[in-house]
């Protein structure tokens, strides 16, 4: 293998590892939140407020029943207003950041839902505010289960983000197709899709153990 | 210390409105522990629930400590609820804090100094026999520990009121009888007022001072304890000291019980004693003022809140003018008797 093509992987490694670490970290920060949203203001929860969830709810299945190859076109204006351009690594982070988030939302409401209402109930007996409850019991007790999602919605990420190529963020997708596909170099196809499956291992095993040592079910 | 004024629950409305609750007056005087008990789907848990308002009643007030909590807003609510310590069927412990943290929760919550904290928790995981565990985590601890954890972190708060639902349901009988003393000695060492809600007799005997029957939301029947468990008012308070003392009748003779009396027929009693009849030789004086043969099938003596009972199922053999005597005289003593039957002489 060429000196070359090991630098080539290695700038793709880094541009996929920058674009999954970008949207997944803005994706966690907003998902989260919205997907405690979605949960509290479910019927009969702590902050019941039917319109305002069915109205959160219809958005998030919107933003996840959008293609993600017709969402990274379809939002280009809203790219380039947020990072000046349409094309390139970071422009390519924000249509898979918009993906992520109602993805990281249902999860984390999920992820809420397991926590059990005994709980919840206890708390208002010692006289906790909602917020409280928010803060001290469900995103703790859900806490294993939103690392798990989040470790989903990261490895999800990685695969998306092979997509990526379509507007020039680069990343080991867009090599993959390039230099493997277009110009029919089995090789680098390969090595593309085995650092991919290393990849997805790691992440995977990092969150696993994150959860484990979290968690004290 | 907790009054309820004709409070009246109902979920859902129009044609599929269910009552869970209908008209309940309760009081329950400071330091005594009052327990709720009833069959499942009687209202019980919603009663509980309706004393901190964790259910809000559709009708009615309630009183803790003289403050009516129906008339207050959210947030003096959850002031007032700081009153009302509550242990549940499930424990309902936060898996992902330790002993010490989950009694500590209901002291952050008011925002209390971690000193204060502190000095707060040490105490009452050393009153619940915990103070070894403190650094453990609930998953690693039985369910009567896990209770414990649950008492002393709604001890923390220093409640006037704790309330229990079903709080010994999920443990083993061993494990129970050790939650109720701990109940009991905070009722007595600490002055707290107890109400608990559940289905078991056993628990109503242990440390109960009043009791009250719930059935189809309404409350039936309340007494000292040592008056139900002697001479319950109601058909199903009966039934549930029945069920307590086990005292059915055998098998073998629910078979051969006749409803009516025939010509040649005996009739089986259900005696239940208490206060004086207890130690009056009442079935030698049937033998020889009446010429009876009593055949005792089952009985059986307890002793509740300092208070005797007796039990027996008997078969009264006579002829039967002799029998209708024979019974006269037994109702005209202070016991309860029940004809279960007739069976088929086999003399």
């Amino acid at each position: 293998m060429s000196s070359a093509l090991i630098d080539l992987v290695w700038q793709s490694t880094l541009e996929t590892l920058y674009m999954v670490a970008v949207s997944g970290l803005i994706a966690a920060l907003l998902g989260v939140p919205l997907g405690v949203l979605l949960y509290v203001t479910r019927p009969r929860q702590i902050l019941a407020q039917p319109v305002i969830n069915t109205l959160l709810g219809v958005i998030t299945n919107v933003g996840r029943s959008i293609p993600f190859i017709i969402l990274l076109v379809a939002i280009i204006p809203f790219t380039r207003m947020i990072v000046g351009s349409s094309i390139g690594t970071n422009a390519a982070a924000v249509p898979l950041t918009i993906a992520a988030i109602p993805f990281v939302a249902r999860l984390v409401e999920g992820a809420l839902n397991e926590v059990s209402p005994g709980l919840v109930e206890a708390a208002q007996s010692m006289g906790a505010t909602p917020l409280q409850i928010i803060l001290k019991v469900l995103l703790p007790e859900a806490r294993g289960g939103i690392i798990n999602g989040l470790t989903i919605t990261v490895v999800a990420l990685v695969s998306y983000s092979a997509m990526a190529g379509a507007v020039g963020g680069g990343g080991l997708g867009d090599l993959g197709i390039r230099y493997g596909y277009n110009r029919f170099n089995p090789t680098v196809m390969l090595i593309t899709v085995v650092v991919l499956v290393v990849m997805v291992q790691l992440f995977q095993s990092l969150g696993d153990y994150l959860v484990r040592k979290s968690d004290h079910k | 210390m907790i009054t309820l004024e004709r409070v009246s629950k109902t979920y859902g409305s129009g044609g599929r409105a269910v009552q869970a609750l209908e008209d309940i007056d309760l009081t329950v005087p400071k330091g005594t522990i009052h327990g709720v008990i009833g069959l499942s789907g009687a209202g019980k848990s919603t009663l509980i629930r309706c004393v901190n308002l964790l259910e809000r009643p559709s009708a009615g007030r309630v009183f803790v400590d003289g403050q009516e909590l129906t008339a207050l807003d959210a947030a003096q609510l959850r002031q007032a609820r700081h009153q009302c310590g509550m242990i549940f069927q499930h424990f309902n412990l936060l898996t992902n804090r330790s002993v010490y943290d989950n009694v500590a929760l209901p002291l952050e919550l008011m925002r209390e100094s971690r000193e204060a904290i502190r000095e707060r928790v040490m105490p009452l995981l050393e009153l619940t026999g915990l103070a070894d565990k403190a650094r453990q985590y609930p998953a690693e601890l039985s369910g009567g520990q896990k209770q414990r954890v649950a008492i002393a972190r709604a001890l923390a708060s220093r409640p006037k009121v704790l309330l229990c639902d079903e709080a010994t349901s999920a443990l083993d009988p061993q494990t129970t009888t050790s939650i109720l003393s701990l109940l009991q000695e905070i009722n007595q060492q600490l002055g707290l007022t107890i109400l608990l809600i559940t289905h078991e007799m056993e628990v109503v005997k242990s440390i109960c001072h009043r009791v009250g029957l719930i059935s189809d939301g309404r409350l039936v029947e309340e007494a000292d304890v040592g008056d139900f468990f002697t001479a319950p008012a109601t058909r199903l308070g009966r039934e549930f000291l029945n069920d307590f003392l086990e005292l059915e009748p055998p098998q073998a003779l629910v078979e051969r019980l006749e409803a009516e009396a025939g010509p040649h027929t005996h009739p089986v009693v259900r005696l239940t004693f208490s206060g004086d009849s207890v130690s009056t030789p009442l079935i030698s004086r049937l033998a020889r003022e009446h010429g009876i043969d009593v055949s005792i099938l089952q009985a059986k003596v307890e002793s509740i809140q300092g208070r005797t009972l007796g039990l027996m199922i008997a078969e009264l053999m006579g002829g039967a003018e002799q029998t209708r005597q024979a019974l006269a005289t037994l109702e005209s003593f202070d016991l309860h008797v029940e004809v279960l039957g007739h069976v088929q002489r086999t003399d």
